[in-house]
């Protein structure tokens, strides 16, 4: 593997070369917060922020997206006919998403790019997308990556990993698509006498700053049934509002509506993301709600993520451990606690 | 890549309202283009989402059977947004459909064997089309004894009336209509509730007898031990669930139990796979 000097001087020389081709997203100050954004002419993405307070899942996935489009002028022949909207997806690149951030697309291309049924447009745009990462030499205090099956360094689902060093970004290409953003940017390739070790040194260095962990060996082996009826969920879920922030910040989150919008005679069937943290995600027409209550809807966030996910894929839990929930839920739900509880329960 | 959220367009070509009430209206739909229609190769069981302009979607039990060409038929009960739009629509006006969806009954696995149908009120729909299936020529030798039991809450409430009274007059298969109550003097089939009649018409269970069960929570809650009391083996029971849903293809989140989704690994289950799931639905 590939591993390259860029001078920090030459950064924004490089990233001007790069937006001639490629749309480039990254973390950038909007209004209060940090966010994932597209990024303007001359506009750099900040590198010194620790990690934005939503994950960059909307640059692949945005929370609202046309699907289709109709008309309801029945002088128009096709009226009231779903047509598809000629989408743009164009090569983009998101620069200094975080490794954890990245892995979790992985995990949710498992739904969107299923055997049997394709979702075009995450998949389209997935693949449309080259996901520069940053390093974190410094990991937040609740961040628990390496017990979530990734790492402040980890490599897997990233093109290019860029490691922070004094004046220097060293960049591990991991993929081809790294290889071609690498070439667009042009930065001076020839200065590649860096090698891995400093790239090692300090990923074992950052790997050790995380102490916050969890346990998730046992999860697969557990009764789903026994899990779901366990008597804890009453107390997990006892401080619970049903903000749905935890569904909203995570990058492993994928559940959408699908709604019809209408102006006048014309159009738009869209999605939007949606949270199993409300009510009416499972409202039956009838008047039935198979999870109408809020012990019910937490039980199935971290059935979910912990359970139902280990036992379809057999690939570990659906959370990266960036820790985005447990800083943000108002009341301080704490999904480690809650793993460890169903990791450890017993009859 | 072919995009799965697309539907086919299709005109809607008939309807005929079905119960006293006025609540459940049939939908005789055809494809706006031939070549969607062989592209809409479906089993019965499937379902498919009925999509209106505007409105928005609805998954739906698809009731006519495979074995009739040319149309797309579905019974609809009226409840929300889409379906009273729906039940105010017109034959001629342009609507959608996208499927067919989820699994069907195991036809394979009860081939060779006796057939027991059991369905109450507006949950008949994917059992009439099970029911015109196995009676078609082609399919009919493929199983042996067929019973049908079907109950609604009064005689005007039963849904396909005609055809109902038409298999009755059938030897090839054994129905056993009833309702729950009716002061109709002119009736002539049983009175009482499905689980009743399911004790006193339906053969006992074994190796060769599958039952399939399509009903109001009520119905299946009081059927069950009746069938368990027939000697029925949980994995001889076959049902059919309901749930919200929105994709229908298993993306979109809101329609599981436990890690199954109703909409891409059902909504058919045996009774057997239900035990082993969470009491969710």
């Amino acid at each position: 593997m590939k591993v390259i000097k860029i001078d920090k001087k030459e950064w924004a020389k490089g990233l001007e070369r790069l937006s001639k081709t490629y749309q480039l997203f990254g973390p950038a100050k909007h209004e209060a917060f940090f966010v994932f954004k597209a990024l303007e002419d001359g506009e750099l993405p900040d590198l010194d922020v620790q990690n934005t307070r939503l994950s960059p899942r909307s640059v692949i996935y945005p929370q609202s997206e046309k699907m289709f489009e109709y008309t309801l002028d029945e002088d128009q022949e096709d009226h009231h006919i779903l047509k598809e909207i000629d989408k743009e997806y164009s090569s983009r690149a998101i620069i200094g998403i975080r490794p954890c951030d990245a892995k979790a697309f992985l995990l949710v291309k498992r739904n969107f790019d299923a055997p049997e049924y394709k979702d075009p447009y995450w998949i389209k745009s997935y693949e449309a997308t080259t996901l520069v990462g940053h390093g974190c030499n410094a990991p937040c205090s609740c961040c628990f990556c390496t017990t979530a099956g990734c790492g402040p360094f980890h490599e897997e689902g990233l093109d290019i990993l860029l490691v922070d060093v004094d004046d220097t970004y060293l960049a591990k290409i991991i993929t081809e698509k790294g290889d071609r953003l690498l070439a667009a940017a042009g930065w001076d390739t020839k200065t590649d006498t860096a090698t891995n070790d400093p790239i090692e040194n300090m990923k074992e260095a950052a790997e050790a700053k995380i102490t916050s962990m969890v346990s998730t060996d046992q999860l697969k082996d557990k009764s789903t049934t026994d899990l779901f009826e366990a008597s804890f969920w009453e107390d997990v879920s006892f401080a619970c509002i049903n903000c749905g922030t935890c569904t909203y910040v995570c990058p492993t989150c994928w559940c959408f509506d699908i709604q019809d919008e209408t102006h006048g005679l014309s159009g738009i069937r869209m999605r939007n993301w949606d949270s199993c943290m409300y009510p009416l995600f499972t409202f039956h027409g009838s008047g039935h709600n198979p999870r109408d209550t809020k012990t019910q809807r937490v039980r199935q966030r971290f059935m979910h993520k912990l359970k139902y996910y280990v036992d379809k894929y057999d690939n570990g839990i659906q959370c990266v451990g960036c820790g985005r929930c447990v800083r943000f839920c108002p009341v301080n739900i704490d999904i480690r606690r809650v793993c460890d509880l169903m990791n450890s329960f017993e009859l | 890549m072919q995009n799965p959220y697309l539907p086919y367009p299709v005109r809607i070509e008939e309807i005929i309202t079905e119960t006293e009430d006025k609540n459940l209206k049939t939908f005789k739909l055809v494809f706006l283009n031939p070549d969607d229609e062989n592209k809409f190769n479906y089993n019965a069981g499937q379902f498919a989402e009925l999509s209106i302009a505007g409105k928005g979607e609805i998954p739906i039990g698809i009731a006519s059977s495979p074995t009739e060409k040319g149309f797309l038929m579905f019974t609809v009960n009226k409840v929300g947004l889409v379906t009273s739009h729906l039940h105010n629509m017109k034959p001629g006006d342009i609507m959608g459909v996208r499927g067919p969806l989820g699994n069907w009954y195991p036809w394979d696995i009860m081939e060779g064997k006796n057939v027991i149908i059991i369905g109450g009120g507006f949950a008949f729909t994917t059992l009439r089309s099970s029911i015109i299936y196995m009676l078609d020529p082609a399919n009919r030798p493929k199983y042996k004894d067929i019973h049908v039991i079907y109950g609604a809450r009064t005689p005007g409430m039963l849904l396909y009336r005609d055809e109902l009274s038409e298999w009755e007059k059938r030897d090839d298969i054994h129905m056993h209509i009833t309702v729950d109550a009716t002061d109709d003097p002119n009736w002539k089939y049983n009175v009482g509730f499905v689980p009743t009649i399911t004790d006193q018409k339906a053969p006992s269970g074994n190796t060769d007898t599958y039952a399939i069960v399509c009903g109001p929570p009520i119905m299946i809650k009081f059927t069950q031990p009746v069938l368990d009391k027939l000697d029925y083996a949980h994995d001889h029971i076959i049902m059919s669930l309901e749930m919200r849903m929105k994709c229908g293809i298993g993306i979109c989140g809101r329609c599981n139990i436990g890690k199954e989704f109703v909409c891409k690994d059902g909504p058919v289950f045996t009774l057997d796979q239900l035990n082993s799931m969470p009491k969710e639905y």
